[in-house]
């Protein structure tokens, strides 16, 4: 099994690859359009900034080849939102795979203290969302043994809608899209390297697809 | 919905875990990769590892330490003591940690802030305050408690965030290693204030400080060392109590 983890401008491969090691694979981190168009499952990291990381992916022609990928990708975090139509964050044209846009989180403490203070269920949201949350209405073989309302983590300020696409939602000042798919391309907000057992079932699904 | 976070920490010595009562009679507490797994299974959200020897020719010690730690464990975890430069962040973010926390480099320049967030994203800095209540007011300190500023925490904490911290980690110094419970005065005043999550530290010593923290201190997160490391209190436990209190927590 080759697993390919795309290389770029936007971090946190090292704690991808070391959960892909627990669950006995070893992904090849590289940049290199022949190694990913020959892999067997793709991972596209992130964290980082949309626009800056749109920027680096077209520079590499990694763009189109991400777009015309046949075999399963998985996009984590900024990578999911980089998979979308448009991202709100930078002002950027994204990937197009997913038809959504990415909007930044209104949060009720704009412009210092906060002027309200629970919302709705969510006590006291902050701008970006910092910790565990729950996963819902779970969509195919990615959230395979993994229960509604399981946890993961998550740290993001832009999210997506939900829409046709969604396979999995959360709920935080909205209702919207943690997880999301179409054809060969699958996308999670949070973050499975980092999500402990449920995390890392999420991880061994991928990677079975 | 999003749930509050329970961290222990852990400070390390010489790649081993320490714990001193006031920075004296420091005793070990053992092997910080294995104390780490134990508190993953327990349920630990974060965990945080304060590297209180740091020095320079101490780094590459730690930069190991934090590839086993990364390679160990399945939640985020976080790195502090003596960072003060891009290389430092750079270094142990590549051997595995998800964030750093910075402390006295960040007061003494505070650009190192905007630095950081802008070259590894808010998400990955944490800045670490030290703050002791004297004459009616919450000041900061600094070398680990031992340089005092006349800055007050409030302040900092907003001057920090504007700055680009991603998370404030708020150690009372008054309540650290007292067991009764936690600043919450002051951790609700900045919790109030800024848009980042505030950690709360200093002074748990029984599971309704935490629940107070909460409640009370309005804390997003709340982090203690000894009664984790030596059990008086279990972290499954703990977060058991919390939501019988109707509280939100990972279980």
């Amino acid at each position: 099994m080759k697993v390919v983890l795309i290389k770029y401008n936007a971090g946190n491969t090292q704690s991808v690859k070391f959960a892909l090691n627990r669950i006995g694979i070893e992904p090849l981190l590289t940049d290199s359009i022949e190694e990913i168009q020959s892999a067997d499952k793709v991972i596209l990291p992130g964290v980082g900034e949309a626009s800056s990381a749109m920027v680096y992916l077209k520079e590499k022609g990694l763009d189109v080849v991400i777009k015309n990928l046949k075999q399963p990708i998985l996009g984590i975090c900024l990578g999911m939102q980089l998979m979308c139509k448009y991202s709100e964050e930078g002002k950027t044209d994204c990937l197009g795979i997913f038809n959504s846009t990415v909007k930044r989180f209104s949060s009720p403490f704009e412009g210092g203290r906060r002027s309200r203070g629970d919302v709705g269920d969510v006590p006291y949201a902050k701008v970006p969302q910092i910790g565990w949350n729950n996963i819902y209405n779970l969509k195919g073989y990615l959230f395979k043994n993994i229960s509604d309302k399981e946890f993961q983590y998550f740290v993001h300020g832009y999210y997506v809608e939900s829409g046709e696409n969604t396979i999995a939602t959360t709920n935080y000042l909205t209702e919207y899209s943690s997880a999301l798919q179409k054809d060969n391309f699958y996308g999670v907000q949070f973050h499975p390297e980092k999500s402990a057992k449920a995390g890392e079932q999420l991880l061994k699904n991928f990677v079975g697809l | 919905m999003l749930t509050k976070r329970i961290i222990p920490c852990l400070d390390i010595k010489d790649g081993r875990t320490v714990k001193g009562v006031n920075f004296e009679n420091i005793r070990d507490a053992g092997d910080p990769v294995e104390l780490a797994i134990r508190y993953c299974d327990e349920g630990a959200d974060e965990l945080v590892f304060l590297d209180i020897s740091a020095t320079n020719e101490k780094r590459k010690t730690l930069s190991e330490l934090v590839t086993k730690i990364a390679s160990s464990i399945n939640i985020p975890f976080t790195v502090g003591g003596g960072i003060n430069s891009i290389e430092d962040v750079s270094v142990l973010l590549n051997s595995g940690a998800d964030k750093i926390s910075i402390n006295t480099s960040a007061f003494k320049d505070p650009q190192l802030i905007k630095e950081l967030s802008s070259r590894f994203g808010s998400q990955c800095i944490v800045l670490a305050i030290d703050t002791k209540f004297e004459n009616g007011n919450w000041y900061v300190y600094l070398n680990g408690g031992k340089v005092k500023t006349e800055k007050k925490a409030f302040v900092w904490a907003k001057e920090g965030v504007e700055l680009g911290a991603g998370e404030i980690l708020l150690t009372s110094m008054n309540n650290d290693g007292t067991k009764n419970g936690f600043a919450n005065d002051i951790i609700k005043l900045i919790s109030e204030s800024v848009n980042v999550p505030v950690i709360a530290s200093g002074g748990a010593g029984t599971m309704k400080h935490f629940t107070e923290a909460f409640e009370t201190g309005k804390a997003d997160a709340a982090l203690a060392a000894s009664v984790f490391h030596f059990n008086e209190i279990n972290i499954k436990t703990l977060k058991q109590e919390l939501r019988n209190n109707n509280i939100r927590v990972r279980l």
